[in-house]
């Protein structure tokens, strides 16, 4: 029975501990902590890869995490059409194991960037993206050193075409898309998704952005997508 | 790399101790990826006069030490390490640059 929602907390990762306080809080989900070690995911009915520094960001970031014990059972997840949502860390987890095309890179500033941005999503509806409308903007912070999106020219026009560029980084009105991209990414990308739209990573943090107390909670319109994932309600 | 096996104890066949090896695998960004770093410093080198630099890519330098029974076969696993984690494919490019041997009066 798929019951709750996984967080996975490897060695070094932060955002898990507020990832697991919004969804079982503002958002009202049954979630757990999932273990790096833990072989089982059975009972869980999605996975958020969270943010924060896994093994210390050594080598690459996400390059060791992507060889944890928990990885295995995640990828079988994901290949049977699960839900999977990266943020920061987690989305640079999700493109070291391959299960999301492209690489994040230095911000071309070099500086570690953490304030609030604003992000467009107008790509193709994925699992976690059914609750924004097409176009809505969403006020979120990031926080990363690592998070200009590359994959080469090809890669990028197939994202593109298939509407798996799933949010950019815009101005407060959703305008300057790209032009208002702090970190240098790709065609300003903040998100994108797999061709099946169950995985998708995302650098600005939701879970971040889920009480007005700590200065908004637009990212718990991405959120609450996980609702929909649990077939037992609290 | 040097073609000559180092030397290590008499052993052969089952108790056969295999020579350790230090190789050096060099990994930079491929070409067309942004490197802010290597920007920065050469950004840093043009400004102490060095006129002539046109561009710096900044990489990095893995040491490996591992046991294989020759030269040729520490490569080429340091080239299957390279490919499965060392490198990310994506964004980098790597070489095996040196393959030399460790402790030889061992």
């Amino acid at each position: 029975m798929s019951d709750r929602i996984g967080v996975v907390s490897f060695p070094g990762s932060n955002g898990d501990t507020d990832a697991l306080h919004a969804l079982t809080g503002a958002v009202g989900v049954p979630a757990r902590m999932v273990d790096h070690r833990e072989t089982d995911l059975s009972g869980v009915a999605a996975v958020v890869v969270p943010g924060g520094f896994s093994y210390g960001d050594h080598l690459r970031c996400g390059a060791i995490a992507r060889f944890a014990p928990v990885m295995a059972p995640l990828r079988a997840f994901a290949e049977r059409g699960g839900p999977v949502l990266g943020i920061c860390n987690g989305f640079q987890v999700l493109t070291e194991a391959h299960l999301l095309p492209g690489a994040l890179l230095r911000n071309r500033t070099l500086r570690f960037h953490c304030f609030w941005t604003h992000v467009r999503f107008d790509g193709a509806p994925t699992a976690w993206t059914g609750q924004v409308a097409d176009g809505a903007v969403l006020r979120l912070p990031v926080a990363h050193g690592e998070g200009a999106y590359y994959a080469d020219d090809a890669t990028l026009d197939r994202l593109e075409a298939t509407g798996r560029v799933v949010a950019r980084y815009c101005d407060a009105g959703g305008d300057a898309v790209g032009v208002a991209n702090p970190n240098g990414s790709a065609r300003g990308i903040a998100a994108i998704a797999n061709a099946a739209g169950n995985v998708v990573g995302i650098m600005p943090h939701p879970e971040r952005a889920s009480d007005a107390l700590i200065g908004g909670d637009d990212g718990l319109r991405l959120l609450r997508a996980a609702l929909e994932f649990v077939n037992v309600p609290v | 790399m040097t073609g000559k096996d180092p030397a290590v104890g008499e052993g052969t066949g089952d108790g056969v101790v295999e020579p350790t090896w230090l190789v050096e695998v060099i990994v930079t960004p491929k070409t067309g990826v942004n490197d802010p770093q290597g920007e920065a410093i050469r950004g840093g080198l043009q400004s102490l006069g060095y006129a002539g630099v046109r561009g710096v890519r900044a990489g990095k330098v893995i040491r490996v030490e591992l046991a294989a029974e020759s030269a040729a076969a520490a490569r080429a696993s340091a080239t299957e390490m390279a490919d499965r984690l060392l490198a990310n494919p994506v964004i980098e490019s790597y070489h095996v640059s040196a393959v030399s041997p460790v402790g030889v009066d061992a």
